[in-house]
C-alpha cells in the first residue's frame, strides 16, 4: 500500500532523511519510534505530500504530492502538536467534512464516542480547548470518515484512561482494513497498539521488526498491586490511573487498558523496591 | 462543495473574528467620521466641494495606510499560520493547493476591501441624507481604484509570505516593500532623482512601476492635472498617455501586478515545502 524508496530530505545541508526504504501493507500497524530529530515527522510530511524529497513515495501506486486529493482522501492525520486554529470547533468539523466529502455527523458521533460534550465545544474556538479535548477532536476528524491510512503522532498522549480505551477500541475496529502509522518518542507508549516497529535514528531506519502480542487492543485488565508499605508518592501515581486503595494503601486495585500495560509497568518500575506483588488478568 | 469557495469562506470567517480586522475597520470608519466632523464636505479647496472633497482626502489617506495594512496583516497571518503548524494540519486534508492559495487570497481580498469601501459607501449615504451632492462617477472610479490597489498589495503580500520562511522575515520584508514604494512617490525620492539629473527613462520607469504612484495620480488627475500637484514624472506619463489612457493604466496595472505577484507566489508555493 505504501512504499518509501530511497527517500532523502535535506534542509540547508542538514540531511534529515537519509535513504529511507520501507514497504507497508494493509493491516500493518507500525510504531515509528526514535528520539527528537530522528526524522519521524519529516518522513510523515513526505508521506502527506507536504515536503519535496529525493527518492520515491507512493500510496497505492501514486505519489501523494501530485495526487493530493486521491491520496489524502484516505488519510486520517493526527499531529503531535494541535494547530492553533481560532475557528470554532463546529466550523473546523464542517470544513474537514466538506473537503473530505464526508458527513459532519459521522465526525460528531466519533467525537461523542470519545467522551466529548459536542454541544459544549461546538461553538468554542479550537485553540481554547484543553489538550485532551483538542486531541479528541483531531482523532474524531481523522476517524469520522473513510480513512484507511491513519497517521498519528503521539495520538493518545493527552487522553484520559477512558478515552484511551475507546480510542484503542476504534483503532481495533479498523485494524485489518487500514494501515496505521503511529509515532512516538517512547516505544512503551505505543508498543501494544502495533504489530511492527520501525525505529529511526539520524534519518535512517535503525530497526524494522515484527511484534507478536496476545493481548487484544480492546482488552481491559483487572489489576492488583501489593506493596510492602503504604507510600504517598505511589498513591499519587496510582491516582493518575484511577486505582483505588485497599488495606490502608498497601494494596491498589484498578483496570488497565491492554495497550497501556507496558506503560503501566513502566510506572510500577519506578517503585520496584516497594512492590511486593502484581496481578494482571 | 467547491474547495476554493470553502477555503475563501474559512479565511473570511477567520479574519472577521480577528482583532486586526476590528482595528482595521475602526481606522477606516474613523477616518471618514473625522473628515465629516472636521467639516470637509462644507469646505471648498482647489475646486473640490461637497463629498468630492471628502473622497479626495479619504483616498489620499488610503494611499498611505491601506497598502501597509494589507501587507502586514497578510504576511502575518499567512506566514504565521505556516510557522504555527496550521498549514501542516490543514494541508493534510484533501484540499487542492490552488484552492488553498487562491481561496485564501480571495477571502482576504473581500475582508480588506469591504471596510474601505464600506466607509466610503456610508459617507455617500450620509451625504445623500444630508442633501450634500455626490459625484457618482468619482465614487465608481475610486471604488475601482481601491479594488486595484487592494489586489496589487494583496498579491505582493502573498508573494512575500511564500518567499519568507518565518513571520518575522515576512513582516520585515512587507514593511520594507511598502517603505520603498512610498519613498519612490513622485514628490519624494523621484523629485530628488530629477534634481540630480538622473536619466529621465529611469525616473519615468520607476514612476510607472510604482502602484502607489499610479493610484495617487489617477485619484487626483480628474480635478487638477497640474505638475505642481501631480509631480513631474506623473505629469510626463499623463502627457504621453492622456487622461483616459492613464486611468485605464492606473486600473489595469495594479491588477496585473497583483495577479503576477500572487501567480509567482503560487508557483513557488506549489514547488516548495508546504509547512
Amino acid at each position: 500500500m505504501i512504499v518509501f524508496e530511497n527517500v532523502s530530505k535535506t534542509f540547508k545541508r542538514h540531511r534529515v532523511l537519509d535513504g529511507v526504504s520501507l514497504s507497508i501493507d494493509k493491516g500493518e500497524r507500525i510504531a515509528l519510534v526514535g528520539s527528537n530529530g530522528a526524522g519521524k515527522t519529516t518522513l510523515i510530511r513526505c508521506l502527506l505530500g507536504e515536503y519535496l524529497h529525493e527518492g520515491k513515495v507512493t500510496v497505492n501506486g501514486v505519489p501523494p504530492r501530485g495526487n493530493r486529493k486521491t491520496v489524502l482522501s484516505h488519510v486520517g492525520f493526527v499531529p503531535q502538536i494541535p494547530p492553533p486554529l481560532k475557528m470554532p470547533v463546529g466550523e473546523l468539523v464542517n470544513f474537514s467534512a466538506a473537503v473530505c466529502g464526508s458527513d459532519p455527523e459521522r465526525i460528531i458521533t466519533m467525537v461523542r464516542e470519545l467522551g466529548l460534550d459536542w454541544d459544549m465545544v461546538r461553538s468554542r474556538p479550537f485553540v481554547k480547548l484543553s489538550g485532551g479535548m483538542k486531541q479528541k477532536m483531531l482523532i474524531g476528524i481523522a476517524l469520522g470518515r473513510d480513512s484507511d491510512l491513519l497517521i498519528m503522532d503521539e495520538p493518545a498522549a493527552n487522553l484520559d484512561p477512558e478515552a484511551r480505551h475507546i480510542f484503542f477500541h476504534l483503532l481495533h475496529e479498523r485494524k485489518d482494513n487500514a494501515v496505521m502509522l503511529i509515532t512516538s518518542h517512547r516505544l512503551d507508549e505505543v508498543a501494544a497498539l502495533v504489530n511492527r516497529v520501525v525505529e529511526m535514528d539520524q534519518g535512517k531506519v535503525a530497526l524494522d521488526d515484527r511484534v507478536a502480542d496476545d493481548v487484544e487492543m480492546t482488552a481491559r485488565l483487572d489489576c492488583v498491586v501489593r506493596l510492602t508499605r503504604a507510600e504517598p508518592a505511589f498513591a499519587r501515581a496510582m491516582g493518575d490511573w484511577h486505582f483505588s486503595a485497599e488495606e490502608g494503601g498497601q494494596a491498589w486495585r484498578g483496570v488497565v487498558n491492554g495497550p497501556d500495560r507496558l506503560r503501566f509497568l513502566g510506572v510500577l518500575a519506578r517503585y520496584a523496591g516497594l512492590v511486593a506483588g502484581i496481578e494482571m488478568k | 462543495m467547491n474547495a476554493l469557495y470553502l477555503t475563501a469562506r474559512l479565511d473570511i470567517a477567520e479574519s472577521l473574528r480577528s482583532r486586526w480586522f476590528m482595528f482595521y475597520s475602526i481606522v477606516f470608519g474613523g477616518i471618514v467620521m473625522l473628515l465629516f466632523m472636521f467639516g470637509l464636505t462644507e469646505s471648498r479647496i482647489l475646486g473640490f466641494t461637497g463629498l468630492s472633497r471628502l473622497l479626495v482626502t479619504y483616498i489620499q489617506l488610503c494611499v498611505a495606510i491601506l497598502p501597509v495594512f494589507i501587507l502586514i496583516t497578510t504576511v502575518r497571518s499567512v506566514a504565521g499560520d505556516r510557522d504555527a503548524g496550521v498549514f501542516e494540519y490543514m494541508l493534510s486534508l484533501p484540499v487542492p493547493l490552488y484552492a488553498w492559495f487562491w481561496g485564501k487570497m480571495i477571502g482576504r481580498f473581500v475582508v480588506v476591501f469591504l471596510p474601505v469601501f464600506g466607509a466610503m459607501a456610508l459617507a455617500a449615504v450620509y451625504a445623500m441624507v444630508r442633501g450634500i451632492g455626490v459625484d457618482w462617477s468619482l465614487f465608481v472610479l475610486y471604488t475601482a481604484l481601491l479594488v486595484a490597489l487592494a489586489w496589487a498589495f494583496l498579491g505582493i503580500g502573498m508573494l512575500i509570505s511564500t518567499l519568507a520562511r518565518t513571520p518575522d522575515v515576512a513582516q520585515t520584508g512587507a514593511f520594507l516593500t511598502w517603505l520603498v514604494l512610498l519613498l519612490f512617490l513622485d514628490l519624494i525620492l523621484l523629485g530628488l532623482m530629477i534634481r540630480e539629473r538622473l536619466p529621465l527613462e529611469l525616473i519615468v520607469g520607476i514612476a510607472v512601476a510604482n502602484p502607489l504612484q499610479s493610484f495617487r495620480t489617477a485619484a487626483i488627475l480628474l480635478f487638477d492635472p497640474q505638475m505642481v500637484v501631480l509631480g513631474p514624472s506623473s505629469y510626463v506619463i499623463l502627457d504621453a498617455l492622456g487622461r483616459s489612457g492613464y486611468l485605464t493604466f492606473a486600473l489595469a496595472y495594479p491588477v496585473a501586478l497583483g495577479t503576477l505577484s500572487a501567480g509567482i507566489g503560487y508557483f513557488l508555493f506549489r514547488r516548495g515545502d508546504l509547512p
